[in-house]
């Protein structure tokens, strides 16, 4: 049987592991490579490091983060924010992450997917959605969930599945750091029309918002941040929940 | 004397990720390109994510596929991980008909996942792994590995053995088993990522690491 995985998603400032609500009000939270190395002793199944103010190419950029953690911490990693060319994915995977989410870009510059799928193959490249609720449907916002696009969100979905992404993000920025449950809505849409696989974050607030989510057809990770750096629940909680709850995951 | 544990760099996929792999259980294992280097290994591992076709392309430019074969001819240990273990195949259905290597007899296609299938492509999770049949694990990278344990998967398209006696695990995704590791004779492959698959991973890596005389 094949496991929903649980993803630890760690908001990177300069150094440090921050968290913010909506994606702003960034407070800080610790130290990425403490972190990661915690969750990954405690079973964690994948880890997404995002480059929240895309500053790559800054002092301690995110991909020596990266190269370190990758020393210690043998499960899939992802590195996202900021990355603007197959030149930047290429320094990505080299310092050792496996995989690589675009979203900014990928809407200024959609080839950007098609060729990077090409050359790494589609099983690296994760297109990540930031969707904002408008009336009765979504639009794609990208910088972080700060400008919008006037794109539908799940419309540009089905467009990164052409495009050859190899698993969708889909982070809902009306929930991101509210604690209030994920938008199920908005997940419901988009698992109908791809068949890619699925990772939802934004808004896990309980064990029983994760077990909500995951009951839903085609969701096949859940990324979580609040939850785990506010010590609200560990991994071993978040799974043995999930586990009751009749969702398959690693133990 | 300390093992020589060769990681072929031909300019494909994640490498240093097998490196930090080796390195943690205890090895300094060489990436390189080099026929020579290559040759005078005690044990070799192919990594590699991506198309066959380019994965091929770029052993057979840089004289490494003739090399490979030379290795393992003088029979020490050699280890396929992902795309490193469907390169070992014949061929693949991946861009047309790509030839492999043809050090195991058989096909790479895709998963034949059912179009109204809730399973995805690709197939991204963790996965057990299960024994062919009672015992062919021992003595191999898979020893004292508890059946049904977690690996990660990460592809695609899924190796055909022709001969059921070269398939070592077998793995199940939407109702389809296919196989997730290979062995014949010096020769490995995993489908799944050992270096990904945390300490449960590093230990097959260790147990490879072992079988050198």
């Amino acid at each position: 049987m094949i496991k929903t995985r649980l993803i630890a998603r760690l908001d990177i400032k300069n150094e440090f592991v921050i968290k913010g609500i909506h994606l702003e009000g960034l407070r800080k939270i610790g130290d990425p490579l403490m972190l990661a190395k915690m969750y990954y002793e405690s079973g964690i199944d994948e880890i997404i490091f995002m480059d929240s103010v895309a500053s790559l190419y800054g002092r301690n950029n995110l991909f020596n983060i990266i190269e370190n953690a990758c020393k210690e911490v043998f499960i899939p990693i992802t590195i996202g924010g900021g990355i603007r060319s197959i030149h930047d994915i290429d320094a990505a995977l080299k310092s050792g992450a496996d995989k690589i989410t675009l979203n900014t870009q990928a809407i200024k510059k959609p080839e950007l997917i098609k060729e990077a799928s090409r050359i790494y193959g589609s099983q690296c490249i994760i297109g990540s959605i930031e969707a904002k609720r408008k009336g009765k449907s979504w639009e794609a916002f990208i910088d972080n969930g700060r400008e919008q696009t006037g794109i539908d969100a799940i419309q540009w979905a089905s467009k990164l599945e052409d495009l050859g992404v190899g698993e969708l993000c889909i982070t809902s920025v009306d929930r991101e750091g509210t604690k209030k449950g994920f938008d199920i809505e908005l997940v419901q849409n988009i698992c109908e029309i791809v068949n890619v696989p699925i990772i939802v974050s934004g808004g896990a607030g309980s064990t029983k918002h994760i077990s909500d989510l995951c009951k839903q057809k085609g969701v096949s990770a859940v990324a979580v941040a609040s939850l785990l750096h506010y010590n609200l629940a560990s991994v071993d909680q978040i799974k043995n929940a999930m586990k009751q709850d009749g969702i398959v995951v690693r133990i | 004397m300390s093992k020589k544990i060769v990681i072929i760099d031909y300019g494909i996929g994640n490498i240093k990720s097998m490196y930090n792999a080796f390195y943690n259980i205890g090895f300094k294992p060489e990436l390189t390109s080099d026929n020579r280097t290559i040759l005078n290994a005690d044990a070799v591992v192919l990594p590699g994510v991506g198309a066959f076709s380019k994965g091929m392309e770029n052993l057979n430019e840089s004289g490494l596929h003739q090399t490979i074969h030379e290795f393992i001819k003088k029979g020490n240990p050699f280890l396929g991980v992902c795309l490193g273990m469907q390169m070992l195949l014949d061929d693949s259905e991946e861009f047309g008909l790509t030839p492999g290597l043809g050090l195991i007899k058989g096909r790479v296609i895709k998963l034949p996942i059912q179009p109204n299938s809730i399973e995805k492509l690709p197939h991204v999770s963790w996965n057990e792994l299960r024994e062919p049949r009672e015992g062919r694990w021992d003595g191999t990278i898979l020893k004292r590995v508890p059946v049904n344990i977690d690996v990660y998967f990460v592809h695609t398209f899924i190796a055909v053995p022709k001969y059921e006696e070269d398939i070592l695990a077998i793995s199940d995704y939407g109702g389809i088993n296919f196989c997730s590791a290979i062995h014949h004779e010096n020769i490995y492959g995993t489908q799944f990522h050992p270096e990904k698959s945390n300490q449960r991973g590093l230990s097959i890596l260790q147990n490879f690491v072992d079988l050198i005389k």
